[in-house]
């Protein structure tokens, strides 16, 4: 287990890191007898995006949802560890949580679904908030149309739009961008990338070259049970050109590092090693 | 244009049928009456069947309420509560192996001969679809907004009013659907066991006397009734789940 060091200062040589917006201390998550990861530390540095890269089906997505306090209960799955938002434990109410799915509700307007958190807490909504923030994201022609009036970057628009209506210190995204085309992906890599700035943020992604350009710092999660390499910090800020040699560079030795995971996984698997259990 | 002509073309096709089969098998008119005797008949009696029609129709709409109050609220108690799931769903699923028919005759002898029987023979017909389809939306909300509402500190019942019950309702209009075809079986069927009033005994009166055209225009008032009913209430809920694509509805 290589748990992220106290971080490495940024090649850019930017000013010393804030104490960690997230830190996650022994945690273990096991569904059945599979070992998903164990004894894993992790923090996410105060007001920046973290991406966390890794082979599909390593628990990214579960990692994510460990400190979305999603992970559920029952007989079959085992969750223990520390997780702490600005040194502080618990609260998950720190947190709002964007899926790969927009999950908006087909039956509330682009507006209400906006304003979806406070329906459910009870409070009041705050309907010129929300209609501002749908005007941040290109939305506000369409604040009364059903969500399947819009197209699909337009309803993951909306959805960031949800997402910054929670107004959390702390934002995880679970590859939200995945299932769009090249373009509206690139559009709202720089719309998420300007609109959480100042969010301490994770962002799941299977994509090197969208951790790349948007992610102050990627985490590698391979192995199983999953654990998290020595994190990367590429240089300069993001929304970064991903046209220089040196990010040319860190992606061919991501995509190595990804490829030799996933081999292991694969090797792993026909051998009958598995995961542990 | 043509989305009205159909009814009323497939209508005439089968008066037509009707008509021919009568003339050309000679068949005796207390056996199979034309349909000229059947629309005399129904304008002869028009105020009697109108008043027995007022009568079922009464007891269709109370059963149909009723039952779906009621399958609405046990749908929801076992969705929400495991306990009512453990011990109230197996019996709930037990006791259709009953024929609800069979108990018409016992709905008589407890309610009598009057409205309430059946209207509680309505209700126990159509309770079960109800119940199950909209149990069946319940359980099955999307995961991914069951996540979100507890990331955003959604309380149990706030997430039940604003995801759940919405997200049923498309499952619920099948099991309405379902109550408001069989609704109307519900009501005659109590009729024929024991009552004074309604098309169901207008039609064993007319039997006992051979008015074989006076029960066939019975018959075309249930038919027309329930026809209706079934498009109000599909019409209902096609404006009230407007949201859910048309192909599954």
């Amino acid at each position: 287990m290589t748990g992220v060091s106290p971080s490495s200062p940024a090649s850019s040589g930017e000013t010393p890191e804030k104490p960690p917006g997230v830190s996650l201390r022994g945690a273990s998550l096991s569904y059945a007898d599979t070992r998903v990861f164990h004894d894993l530390n992790l923090d996410l540095p105060a007001e920046r995006m973290t991406c966390l890269l890794g082979p599909s089906g390593v628990g990214k997505s579960s990692l994510l949802r460990y400190i979305a306090g999603l992970t559920g209960a029952g007989s079959e799955i085992a969750v223990s560890g520390r997780l702490m938002f600005g040194g502080r434990e618990g609260a998950v109410s720190n947190v709002a949580y964007l899926a790969q799915q927009d999950l908006l509700l087909p039956w509330l307007s682009v507006l209400d679904n906006v304003m979806l958190g406070s329906r459910l807490r009870g409070e009041q909504p705050d309907r010129q908030r929300a209609f501002g923030l749908l005007t941040q994201v290109g939305l506000d022609a369409h604040h009364g149309d059903l969500p399947a009036k819009l197209s699909g970057g337009m309803r993951q628009r909306a959805a960031l739009a949800r997402t910054l209506m929670e107004d959390r210190p702390v934002v995880l995204m679970d590859e939200p961008f995945s299932a769009l085309d090249a373009i509206t992906r690139f559009e709202l890599q720089e719309l998420a990338s300007e609109l959480l700035a100042g969010k301490t943020t994770l962002l799941v992604t299977h994509d090197p070259l969208e951790a790349l350009r948007i992610g102050h710092r990627l985490l590698l999660l391979t192995g199983a049970p999953a654990l998290i390499e020595t994190p990367i910090d590429p240089p300069g800020d993001p929304l970064r050109d991903l046209g220089t040699p040196e990010l040319a560079a860190l992606q061919a030795n991501i995509m190595e590092r990804l490829t030799a995971a996933r081999q292991q996984a694969r090797s792993n698997t026909a051998t009958g090693a598995g995961p542990q259990t | 244009m043509m989305k009205l002509a159909r009814p009323l073309i497939i209508f005439l096709g089968l008066l037509i049928v009707w008509q021919l089969i009568v003339s050309l098998t000679g068949v005796a008119k207390f056996i199979l009456p034309d349909p000229l005797s059947v629309f005399s008949a129904l304008y002869r009696r028009w105020p009697e069947l109108m008043s027995h029609a007022g009568v079922t129709i009464t007891e269709i709409l109370l059963g149909l309420g009723l039952g779906t109050v009621m399958g609405c609220l046990s749908a929801l108690v076992i969705a929400q509560y495991r306990g009512a799931r453990l011990w109230v769903l197996p019996v709930l699923v037990v006791s259709q192996a009953i024929p609800v028919f069979a108990l018409a005759p016992i709905l008589v002898l407890w309610l009598g001969y009057g409205l309430a029987s059946k209207v509680a023979m309505a209700t126990l017909i159509i309770y079960f679809p109800v119940t199950v389809a909209f149990y069946d939306g319940l359980r099955r909300t999307e995961p991914g907004w069951l996540d979100l509402a507890q990331v955003m500190g959604g309380s149990r019942w706030r997430t039940l009013m604003q995801i759940r019950i919405p997200a049923a309702l498309p499952a619920l209009a099948s099991g309405l659907r379902v109550a408001a075809s069989v609704a109307p079986i519900g009501a005659i069927i109590g009729e024929w066991v024991g009552s004074s009033a309604g098309l169901g005994y207008l039609m064993l009166h007319a039997n006992a006397r051979l008015q074989v055209d006076v029960m066939f225009a019975a018959l075309l008032v249930l038919a027309v009734f329930a026809v209706c009913l079934y498009f109000a209430i599909d019409r209902i809920l096609r404006v009230v789940i407007s949201w859910q694509p048309d192909k599954a509805l």
